[in-house]
């Protein structure tokens, strides 16, 4: 399998920018392409089993170029392609994201038991892959810390559909210890079932110990 | 410690809790800090590493006198000698002590940013030096925050804790987040200024990369106490060299050296344990660390939280 | 002083509450407490005017005038009738008014503001112009106008106040459904294979009902205050029905002959009442809110 990016362009507020998926924050970015684009031309290609580092500075449109790879975000022009076709618009998507903010990315009134279920039930196995503790299923969002529900928020987007899993700074807001734990387990999971992953960093050491090639932007 | 070379700022056990809801009606009081004590001297950038829940930030509220309503503190802080309390501080913030916030959040969105660095203590000329320092052009100071770009509202956040002119303690909450790397270490050669003009620093910061390269010694938090202080030597070099369990661990974590994790997490605020909070992911745990409050001690020029470390 | 770069801060943080916090009846309690009792308060009024003998409000020209005393407690009118029995069968009339009122100007603010997060841009800003529109009238010449058009009444009042008091709601649904809309775990819902209706019904829906609840509550006060005030005017309930405006309308009459009591009781119920419904509408917001950890 191949997700690749060709020769994307995105600007924000722009053509093509869908209702609902503004920007990460309200700042304008320092660095970047031509003049409005965040993204100017931009191909990438990421075959089944390879683990490739995406590293720049901030606002040089990392996080962008990772929600236009997972269909978050339309390209104004430019393709995302998996295998030649286009990313399916609806039904459960083979490029799953996994975002930097564990917290915003599960609905606070869920129980976690629900949140990890939304749309596949995890195995008792892949559970203490994770190391997701039975225990925690019964508790709000607000009860556990940033490492735990990022655990949640991994396993599930690891359903039997996910070809692809694209990882944007999701350790940065997590302690060094927690850090190696997550990515020690995601990178098990990761080569037990040949996903390709995309990560976003803004660490050259994290980048060099995780990936297996490195793309600056 | 240097003799004659008192400390600017020492806090002693400093302890904090929250009276919260927990669940329902049940009030419950949280505590968040448990245990923390430094101490910053003249002309160092003390640096406080520590994952989140540590009690980072919460210490740089409660130096500032900035804790909302429902906290309570207990323990000491004493800057210069003298205990800070709020009518010193009153004096002081801004003149004396400057702080530097996570984000322009907390500069007044209504004001131009040039007027707030004049502020209370600063003259309009001094705004104006220190713009040219900082390197923020004429027409930045008539911005107002929600123009500024990221770099430039930390060197703003900057501008405004240095325009009181004699700063001689500076606390800076995480002021690196979002900035590139180019950046950031600008933002520290402005920390080793204020060092290197005889003012203390202390930097609490996510970023152990940024506490290493510029701090002269790392405070290490842990679960609401500070575990070990040692060098920033200490800390690079890692293993052997640290005292407390705990900091050997994150040592091993980090992805430059090892990237080899131990398991278990922190514990939570509010459900410390007794003895020792890192007793429980300890290899050398014994009952002796379980039996009460562990003090901190000097060992080896640093100081440590530690009955076993030797 | 601090600089202003800190007051920001302290402002936010800090306010002159002594600490620790006293031991007692904890603030959530108190916030229970006050709301159940503005209710039974309210509930007590509605029923007791509901279903009151209307002989205690009847004429009786022996009683004219009478001051506040054991009696008649607020006094009485030009025709003797009691003004505390009258008061309270009148705010009733105001309360069941207001409620149907506030009940359908939600409901179009409901409807309008999830269909203008919903639908698309066009509709956005028809919706939105339309908010503007109501929002930038003075709100009791657009009521005036709609109840004078339905031939005053009852009916006037109420259609009157139902359709000038939805903006406000429409606006604050309408801000909710949007940021949801953009929240990372509803694009993740969607992403994770999840169909509109499902994310709607199972991730939206809920977080939006609490807003909506608040905002009905809240919504009372002004319909009820708007009900009065019309018909103080003369363009809202007819002249012999026990309505507050009504009472109010004619105590201005013997008010100069010093006839105090006529305005002031039902004056101060009304008041009453619109102060109660705020402490309802406030204490919900509070209760209903999970991350108000301390009130």
């Amino acid at each position: 399998m191949r997700l690749e990016a060709q020769d994307v362009r995105f600007r924000y507020g722009g053509a093509g920018a869908r209702p609902g998926g503004g920007p990460g924050g309200g700042s304008v970015p320092e660095a970047g392409a031509g003049p409005g684009w965040v993204l100017d031309g931009v191909s990438l290609r990421i075959e089944a089993g390879e683990r490739v580092a995406l590293v720049g500075p901030s606002g040089c449109g990392k996080s962008t170029l990772a929600k236009i790879l997972a269909g978050y975000l339309a390209p104004a022009s430019g393709a995302v392609l998996l295998d030649g076709a286009p990313l399916p618009r609806r039904g459960y998507c083979p490029v799953q994201m996994v975002f930097q903010h564990p917290e915003l990315s599960v609905n606070p009134r869920w129980n976690m038991g629900r949140v990890l279920t939304e749309s596949w039930a995890p195995d008792e196995a892949l559970l203490r892959e994770l190391g997701i503790e039975r225990e925690w299923l019964r508790r709000w969002p607000i009860e556990l810390s940033g490492g735990e529900l990022q655990r949640f928020c991994i396993a599930r987007v690891l359903g039997p559909g996910t070809r692809f899993l694209i990882c944007d700074e999701i350790s940065t807001m997590l302690d060094v210890i927690t850090q190696a734990q997550i990515w020690q387990l995601l990178l098990r999971v990761a080569e037990e079932r040949g996903l390709g992953l995309l990560v976003i960093t803004h660490s050259q050491p994290l980048a060099e110990k995780v990936c297996t090639r490195i793309v600056n932007l | 410690m240097a003799p004659g070379m008192e400390p600017i700022l020492s806090v002693e056990e400093l302890a904090v809790s929250f009276s919260m809801y927990d669940r329902g009606l049940r009030k419950a009081d949280l505590a968040v800090i448990r245990s923390l004590s430094l101490d910053v001297r003249p002309g160092e950038v003390l640096g406080v590493i520590g994952s989140s829940g540590s009690g980072k930030s919460l210490l740089a509220h409660a130096i500032m006198g900035i804790l909302p309503p429902n906290a309570t503190v207990r323990g000491e802080v004493l800057y210069r000698g003298e205990p800070l309390t709020e009518a010193r501080l009153r004096g002081l913030r801004g003149r004396e002590i400057a702080f530097i916030p996570q984000s322009v959040d907390y500069l007044d969105p209504l004001m131009r940013v040039g007027r707030q660095v004049v502020g209370t203590f600063g003259t309009r000329a001094a705004q104006e030096a220190i713009f040219e320092r900082y390197r923020l052009g004429a027409g930045v100071a008539r911005m107002y925050p929600f123009q500024l770009s990221g770099g430039m509202a930390r060197r703003v956040l900057f501008a405004t804790a240095a325009v009181g002119g004699d700063v001689k303690l500076v606390v800076a909450d995480e002021p690196t987040p979002g900035l590139g790397p180019d950046l950031a270490a600008k933002m520290m050669k402005h920390f080793r200024e204020f060092a290197d003009a005889g003012a203390g620093v202390l930097l609490i910061t996510h970023d152990v990369d940024l506490a290493l390269g510029y701090a002269d010694r790392i405070a290490v938090f842990y679960a609401g106490a500070t575990v070990e202080i040692a060098t920033a030597a200490e800390f690079a070099a890692g293993g052997a060299a640290l005292r407390h369990p705990y900091s050997r661990a994150f040592s091993d974590a980090l992805p430059q050296n090892r990237f080899l994790p131990i398991p278990g997490s922190q514990p939570y605020a509010g459900s410390l344990p007794e003895g020792c909070p890192f007793a429980a992911r300890c290899p050398e745990r014994t009952e002796a660390c379980l039996a009460g409050d562990v003090p901190m001690r000097d060992l080896r020029g640093g100081k440590v939280r530690c009955v076993h470390a030797a | 002083m601090l600089e202003p770069g800190l007051r920001a801060v302290t402002a936010a943080l800090k306010k002159p509450v002594p600490r620790p916090l006293v031991k007692g009846p904890n603030t959530r309690t108190m916030v229970v407490a006050t709301v159940s009792a503005c209710l039974a308060y309210l509930l007590v009024v509605f029923f007791w005017g509901r279903f009151m003998d209307p002989g205690l409000y009847a004429v009786n020209y022996a009683d004219k005038f009478l001051a506040p005393g054991a009696g008649h407690p607020f006094g009485t009118d030009f025709m003797g009738r009691d003004m505390f029995f009258r008061s309270i069968r009148g705010l009733s009339t105001s309360l069941v008014i207001g409620v149907i009122a506030a009940a359908v100007s939600s409901v179009i603010g409901l409807a309008l503001g999830i269909l203008s997060a919903v639908v698309g841009k066009a509709f956005d800003k028809v919706v939105l112009w339309g908010v503007d529109l109501c929002m930038g009238l003075p709100h009791l010449v657009l009521l005036i106008l709609i109840s004078f058009m339905l031939g005053k009444g009852a009916y006037g009042v109420t259609v009157g106040i139902a359709l000038t008091h939805w903006p406000e709601l429409t606006r604050v649904v309408r801000a909710e459904v949007l940021q949801l809309r953009s929240s990372v775990y509803v694009q993740a819902a969607y992403k994770m294979g999840q169909g509109r209706l499902r994310v709607a019904l199972r991730h939206i829906v809920p977080h939006v009902i609490p807003v909506y609840l608040v905002g009905v509550v809240l919504l009372f006060p002004h319909a009820i205050m708007h009900e009065a005030s019309l018909t103080f005017l003369g363009f809202g309930l007819p002249a012999e029905t026990p309505a507050i405006g009504v009472i109010l309308s004619e105590a201005m009459k013997h008010i100069a002959t010093g006839k105090w009591w006529l305005a002031l009781f039902p004056g101060l119920m009304l008041v009453v009442t619109v102060v109660l419904f705020d402490l309802i509408g406030d204490g919900m917001k509070k209760l209903l809110n999970p991350h108000s950890g301390n009130l």
